[in-house]
């Protein structure tokens, strides 16, 4: 591990080391927060005695469906609206404004359109995650020198060739912040959305302890949830770090 | 010109869509594009509604001023400060890539009911951008600048007045524009949980009461307000890169 690693594990080793203190010496009440031991203590029961089991996985695979259809649409939209240099200067305003609209509030209209199912939480996640993509894909088109498309046709390649060889690594760092930002937008949008609105999942469990005044498996739940996403994110950056290092060569 | 043309063309199919959503389900699910913009200029004249709005402005001011001048300073430090920026890099990564809506609750049971929590909320969702992108503009300055300020002998705090933050300011400027987006979210958010005033609460209390007119009329409020907002912002980034 690196030094910076060891210490980031280090630090957060030391703020849960600290909350358990503070929260088992009565510094911070019991009402506000419980021991990160009592959240991984009542994690591992809710985990054994197979309760929730079926909301959290049906909260992941929501949030799996709703990022690959994002990625996927996203990647060919952006390819779309990059072809049309005039499309894309009138949509550059609504991407830049598209995220500061709450998109929680339209899902009476998903409901409307998509019957009460799971697929209104689907439809919100993706709403959220398909703009991150689109506007990355553009960047990382944006970004590919020159050079290397006069070198692609210098040899003569397809265009699928050229594509798929040439573009496609050269956009490859956008195209990895777009995916990584799909994940974290299609995690938001469907926890958000079920913590909201929905009658099941992770964020509906985590709304109803809420509700409950069930600290202890609010705390758990909650716990589950950024130990989740925290575990994807690092692994993303890391695997990220080891593509650009074998880019440039180092 | 012709800018002004596409914008105008791309909003008209917008509202087409719209307009055949509502066909399509309905004016209990979406209401048509008239009869909101119409019942948006109908809240004006209610007072109830001024005081929603001066909820929400005021709510939205503190935490934009939070996650601003916050995420600057944490921002340019972990960029100056490279070893602490490793550190530190994947958690504000990880805290902005987080549903933050599940740390609600932690949120309200820390600051209880009212403006406080909102504001809380709102600041939480845009500090992460704001550092983030402070972080990597610091980060990228030249190092001939950094030289020469060594050179002078400046103090820290003269190094990052005068050549840190010139220096970084138009990427700066784009972080601070997505941060004001979020903070917006998150803002309303807190509003539509725990609250009984602001704009937030107008809009889920109209899901409740299946009001779909006013929520849909502040909704386009809302997106009114965060679109000419954003263009400004814009605006403003474009005239930093170029004087670069």
């Amino acid at each position: 591990m690196t030094r910076a690693g060891a210490w980031r594990l280090g630090l957060l080793a030391g703020f849960a080391l600290a909350l358990e203190l503070a929260t088992r010496t009565g510094a911070i009440s019991h009402t506000i927060l419980i021991p990160p031991s009592a959240m991984l203590a009542r994690l591992a029961g809710i985990v054994a005695e197979g309760q929730l089991v079926d909301d959290i996985a049906f909260t992941l695979l929501s949030v799996l469906t709703a990022f690959a259809l994002a990625v996927s649409t996203g990647f060919l939209a952006g390819i779309g609206i990059h072809a049309l240099p005039r499309l894309r200067r009138a949509l550059d305003p609504f991407f830049a404004t598209y995220y500061a609209v709450p998109f929680f509030v339209f899902y009476p209209v998903m409901i409307a359109i998509f019957g009460l199912s799971k697929l209104p939480v689907i439809a919100i996640a993706y709403l959220f995650a398909v703009v991150a993509m689109i506007v990355n894909t553009l960047n990382g088109l944006d970004r590919i020198p020159r050079v290397l498309a006069k070198v692609a046709r210098v040899h003569r390649l397809s265009w699928a060739d050229a594509a798929w060889n040439v573009k496609l690594p050269a956009a490859a760092p956008n195209l990895f912040t777009g995916i990584k930002l799909a994940i974290a937008y299609a995690f938001i949008g469907t926890i958000a959305s079920e913590f909201i609105m929905a009658t099941s999942g992770l964020g509906y469990s985590i709304a109803y302890a809420y509700n409950n005044f069930d600290n202890r498996t609010m705390y758990a739940l909650m716990l589950f949830v950024v130990a989740l996403v925290g575990a994807i994110n690092l692994g993303l950056y890391e695997w990220e770090k080891r593509l650009m290092k074998r880019r440039t060569g180092r | 010109m012709s800018k002004a043309l596409d914008v105008a063309m791309l909003i008209a199919v917008l509202i087409g869509l719209w307009q055949a959503l509502n066909w399509y389900a309905g004016d209990v699910a979406i209401s048509s594009p008239y009869d909101t913009t119409l019942h948006l200029i109908a809240q004006f004249e209610r007072p109830r509604f001024w005081l929603h709005l001066a909820e929400s402005i005021k709510a939205f001011g503190y935490a934009l001023a939070i996650a601003w001048i916050g995420g600057i300073g944490l921002g340019v430090w972990l960029g100056a400060h490279r070893f602490a920026g490793e550190v530190a890099e994947p958690i504000v990564v990880a805290l902005y890539s987080l549903p933050k809506v599940t740390l609600y609750p932690l949120v309200l049971l820390i600051f209880g009911l009212g403006i406080s929590s909102k504001v809380a909320f709102g600041a939480i969702h845009g500090i992460a951008p704001v550092a983030l992108f402070a972080m990597n503009s610091v980060r990228n300055i030249r190092p001939v600048y950094i030289k020469v300020g060594r050179t002078l002998r400046l103090t820290p705090l003269d190094a990052a007045r005068r050549v840190l933050i010139p220096a970084a300011l138009p990427e700066i400027a784009t972080g601070l524009r997505l941060g004001f987006s979020l903070t917006l979210l998150g803002t309303l958010l807190g509003e539509m949980f725990a609250s009984q005033r602001g704009l937030g609460f107008m809009i889920v209390n109209a899901i409740g009461l299946a009001d779909t007119k006013t929520m849909m009329a502040v909704t386009l409020l809302l997106f009114i307000f965060a679109g000419t907002a954003n263009a400004i912002l814009l605006a403003g980034e474009r005239a930093l890169h170029r004087r670069v």
